[in-house]
């Protein structure tokens, strides 16, 4: 906590996504420290996505985490979780905690939201009744469909029941599918998601949802819900109709209310449904006190979705700053996946205005709906539905209230190609991403004027599509456009001397079979005289001749474009000594190979250490003493551990089912395979992979560029993960492979990314760039949609078949050997400069400090044993 | 390689600037050093990393030349120089820092990229060059 003399203190209470936002745009303004803000959240917890709870399943904490978590660490931050207000006094200005702490206040905000409503149905207390609203209500219905499956018989299904078919209770049933439980949704009304679709859109929609396997009641009240006689748990639904469903599970998803009982018992006005009543400032009656989010009736009624939340948040750091913001209104436009369905809708989506024209396409065959609701002229866009397919709807909504181009506006419904719907020029005022309130213009500005010549960078300028994402398409097109018009062409040159991107010059080299930098800088760079190459385009032309197998890479000229860690196949350390890994297989190493490396370590005086990929590096060795130390470790049978490569470094494993009483199958004896298999191959970055032998995942296999983990039918493989500053789990990308189809997919999961990946880029930002995605490297890789993978296959049997251990290969040839001098006049005498410490039993390098004050223990000759 | 073949390689005479006398001092035969990579030489305390161009029938001026900068790396304090990639920025040949991939001009020791590091401690961050002749096939480098 900085010093807070002079500024004010702002409470806030809640630590949902609101209060994130609010904390988040009072930081980013507040410049001259105006306010201290102290965040008091009920969940143990900080604020995460909870618009994307089913994602926990999958991906985690991290999955649904919102924002740069470095917000909570700002010194005019101070974030309490688990620490619940009990009141307010307005009067002393003061809140006070579950602790009995009292906490005085300048301005105080309600960020309380809601709590999910629990209808009177007779046997809503039961043992296994859930709601769906926070991560912990997430977590115990796992363990809930956990012990039931558990207490079955093998193959007897958990049978879980939603009431509830509004958008949460789709996700509530996408989640109990991804817990593999059976899922029916009960709805009281005509159709699914009645608030947001019409009644054909909710029909699509539950042909669609019913294609995943999820039963649809509509029309259904449920007037009690049943013990089981036996556990006492809950387990039958009875409905009004007389129907009846036997049940494991029940998630009640009806609705949310207003967690406003502080607001209640301040004094403060409460709306007819609940609510703190705020103006469009979100000040309530009380001019310290503001509301924002679920627990804000503006306008006469509370809002239930993130974005007007988002936007009152900014009204009201816009108004502590001394600004005069006002909330313009509610968009309540929705677009999202549920369960792999697209669903959108926008305006006034059931087509209530007077006279309002509807135009419909529909294809019940592929189940796509789509709608668009026109005033009587058939030319103002008032709303629209879509269903199945929300393609339109990133373009369309930003038109809201505004005359669509073109005479036929069923144009823009037909499917992509079928139509030729006339291009769209939003106006400057549209609003583009209704997340982060960003318009059309704001974007066009980031390009024109603050010089944004990609997405990513126009993201962080605006924060455009920086939450959900959805109007991502419609922002690239904007930039695309605009960076066309401003004639600026985005270049994917390598340096001044290739005009070609990394994947263009590998298909250009492939193509042209070309095997030498001179031949291909050549026949493809730039037309320059005296242009030799440069420090980057030598290590990618490297690189691209290495992995199309051209021989050792210090035979010839590939000597010359290597960078130092190649040249002297070792990793370069901050004093100008190196380090030395060799390969020790999915971390798998003898007794006698452990003597070896300890005994080498020890003539040589190497500091050790165990890296994070299960393998010993010895440091501290001279560029002269590399050839004498790696003649030892290959006589002992030890090879190159490319430690020192844009290639695969480990395969981390477990222990797996020969040792572990949980593994499921040989992790290790799969990690071995696959890192003798990919030793070796040189890639656009580093790739390192990881096998577990069961789904406690012990090697960490999804933190890896490529995870395997075994199930009992054979092997998931996941891809993109790495760790790094900016951590990534891998995604799932096929299900219970055989040992055979494992191979198969990596084989042609690296080859493809080694071909088309771009200079330094690791497999999750290249996944992110193919096209589609992962489900675009799946087509490719597993569904072979570019006739490509013959070739791929084809490629990786000539890398494992051409592989040779590099540091065997220098040993045996005295004119590569020669390179290993340390000075070309005294080629055997150690650099003078070195100075070394002991610390903990081993050598280091000294500092600066240490050289000064003559603590050094050791210059760079040590007493070698011969 | 027979001495035919070094005095053929022998390329012409390279004078850098200098203040004051220079004593010259040999280093090693031409062909000792790989071309388009570096090679580092001790001359007492004093490390120089030597560098010989490829031979390159479109740039006769730089071609096979052999140029002399110090060895000491004022980005990382490491004697490393001589272990960089080799290269040309718009024509000027250029060696790359291995550590931090700093750039700099073999012509003036001028650092051309800095990549957004500070020199280490107070060392300036262009590097000191040392005038190189050729004769009779032996690298000869001239020291203040």
């Amino acid at each position: 906590m900085v010093n807070s003399g002079g500024s004010q203190h702002l409470v806030v209470i809640g630590g949902g996504m609101v209060a994130q936002r609010l904390v988040e745009a009072l930081r980013a303004r507040d410049d001259a420290g105006r306010y201290h803000v102290t965040v008091f959240a009920e969940e143990p917890r900080a604020p995460y996505d909870r618009v994307g709870l089913t994602r926990w399943f999958e991906d985690g904490p991290e999955g649904i985490a919102l924002g740069d978590p470095a917000l909570w660490a700002d010194p005019y931050v101070t974030l309490h979780t688990d620490r619940k207000i009990e009141s307010i006094d307005r009067e002393a200005k003061t809140v006070t905690d579950r602790l009995g702490h009292v906490h005085a206040y300048d301005e105080l905000v309600l960020a309380t939201g809601s709590s999910a409503a629990m209808p009177p149905i007779p046997g809503n207390d039961l043992p296994g009744v859930f709601v769906y609203r926070t991560i912990d209500d997430v977590a115990a219905l796992r363990g809930w469909v956990e012990q039931k499956r558990k207490s079955y018989p093998e193959g007897k299904p958990v049978r879980g029941a939603v009431i509830g078919g509004g958008l949460l209770g789709l996700e509530a049933a996408g989640a109990l599918t991804a817990l593999d439980a059976q899922a029916t949704v009960i709805e009281f009304g005509t159709h699914l998601m009645g608030v947001q679709v019409d009644l054909g859109g909710g029909q699509a929609l539950k042909r669609l949802i019913n294609g995943k396997g999820i039963g649809v009641r509509a029309e259904t009240a449920t007037s009690q819900m049943k013990p089981h006689r036996r556990t006492g748990h809950v387990g039958r639904l009875d409905f009004a109709d007389g129907g009846r469903l036997d049940v494991d599970v029940v998630v009640v998803a009806t609705g949310v209310r207003p967690r406003d009982e502080l607001a209640r018992a301040a004094g403060l006005p409460v709306g007819e449904r609940g609510g703190a009543v705020v103006d469009l400032s979100c000040r309530t009656e009380d001019p310290h006190i503001w509301a924002v989010g679920e627990v804000a009736c503006i306008e006469g009624r509370c809002i239930g979705l993130v974005a007007p939340g988002n936007t009152m948040a900014e009204v009201v750091v816009d108004r502590l700053l001394g600004g005069l913001a006002e909330f313009p209104g509610a968009d309540t436009a929705t677009k999202l996946k549920l369960s792999g369905v697209d669903v959108a809708s926008f305006g006034d989506a059931h087509a209530r205005t007077e006279d309002a024209v509807e135009v419909v396409w529909a294809d019940p065959v592929a189940g796509v709906y789509k709608k668009l609701v026109l005033s009587d002229d058939a030319r103002t866009l008032l709303g629209g539905v879509f269903v199945g397919d929300a393609g339109p709807y990133a373009s369309l909504r930003p038109m809201l209230g505004a005359e669509l181009p073109g005479d036929d506006p069923s144009a823009f419904l037909l499917p992509e190609g079928g139509g030729g719907a006339p291009n769209l020029e939003l106006p400057d005022e549209a609003n583009v991403c209704s997340c982060n309130n960003v318009s059309a213009g704001a974007i066009r500005g980031a390009v024109t004027e603050h010089q944004c010549t990609d997405v990513p960078g126009v993201k962080a300028c605006t924060r455009a599509g920086t939450t959900c994402g959805a109007c991502l398409p419609l922002v690239k097109k904007l930039v695309d456009t605009e960076l066309e018009r401003a004639g600026i062409e985005v270049s994917t040159a390598l340096c001044e001397h290739f005009d070609m991107s990394r994947a263009q010059l590998f298909d250009a080299v492939r193509v042209a079979d070309l095997h030498s930098f001179s031949d291909i800088v050549a026949r493809f760079g730039t037309p320059v005289v005296g242009s030799r190459g440069c420090d980057i385009c030598k290590p990618v032309v490297a690189s691209v001749l290495a992995s199309l197998g051209n021989g050792h890479i210090l035979a010839g000229e590939q000597s010359t474009l290597q960078d130092t860690n190649d040249h002297m196949l070792a990793n370069l350390q901050k004093d100008g000594t190196y380090s030395v890994v060799p390969r020790m297989p999915g971390g798998e190493v003898t007794p006698e190979g452990l003597i070896v490396v300890g005994q080498v370590a020890k003539d040589f005086g190497l500091y050790t250490k165990i890296t994070g990929g299960q393998r010993i590096d010895m440091f501290g060795a001279r560029v002269e003493q590399l050839p004498d130390i790696w003649r030892r470790l290959v006589d002992a049978g030890f090879e190159s551990g490319h430690a020192y490569g844009k290639s695969l470094r480990t395969v981390k494993s477990c222990v797996g089912s020969t040792w572990c009483r949980y593994g499921v199958q040989d992790s290790v004896g799969m990690a071995v395979e696959l890192e003798l298999r990919y030793r070796g191959l040189r890639s656009p970055h580093k790739l390192k992979m990881g096998v577990s032998g069961c789904a406690r995942e012990c090697a960490e296999a999804r933190g890896k560029d490529v995870g395997v983990i075994a199930t009992d039918k054979g092997w998931n493989i996941y891809v993109g993960g790495n760790g790094g500053q900016t951590p990534r789990h891998a995604k799932l990308l096929a299900e219970d492979l055989t040992s055979e189809e494992l191979l198969r997919t990596i084989d042609r999961f690296l080859m493809y990314y080694v071909r088309t990946a771009d200079r330094l880029q690791r497999t999750a930002p290249w996944i992110e760039e193919v096209d589609g995605g992962l489900e675009g490297v799946r087509e490719v890789i597993m569904e072979d949609s570019l006739g490509i993978c013959a070739d791929l296959d084809a490629a990786m049997a000539r890398h494992v078949e051409n592989y040779e251990d590099e540091w065997k290969a220098v040993l045996e040839d005295p004119e590569k050997l020669r390179r290993f001098s340390s000075f070309v006049n005294a080629p055997k005498d150690a650099d003078p400069s070195l100075a070394y410490v002991e610390e903990r039993g081993q050598r280091r390098p000294a500092t600066a400090e240490e050289r000064a004050s003559g603590v050094v223990i050791a210059g760079p000759k040590l007493e070698v044993r011969a | 390689m027979s001495s035919d073949d070094v005095s053929e390689a022998q390329a012409p005479g390279t004078t850098l600037v200098s203040d004051g006398p220079v004593r010259w001092e040999r280093a090693c035969l031409l062909t000792d050093l790989f071309p388009e990579r570096g090679a580092a030489a001790l001359f007492g305390d004093v490390q120089v990393a030597l560098f010989r161009l490829a031979e390159d029938p479109a740039d006769p001026v730089q071609a096979g030349q052999v140029y002399a900068v110090q060895n000491l790396d004022p980005f990382s304090g490491a004697h490393v120089m001589s272990r960089g990639i080799v290269g040309t920025r718009a024509g000027v040949p250029t060696v790359a820092a291995p550590v931090y991939k700093q750039v700099f001009s073999l012509l003036t020791g001028e650092c051309l990229v800095a990549a957004d590091k500070t020199p280490k401690g107070d060392l300036p961050a262009d590097l000191v060059t040392y005038p190189v002749e050729i004769r009779d096939g032996v690298v000869h480098v001239g020291l203040p």
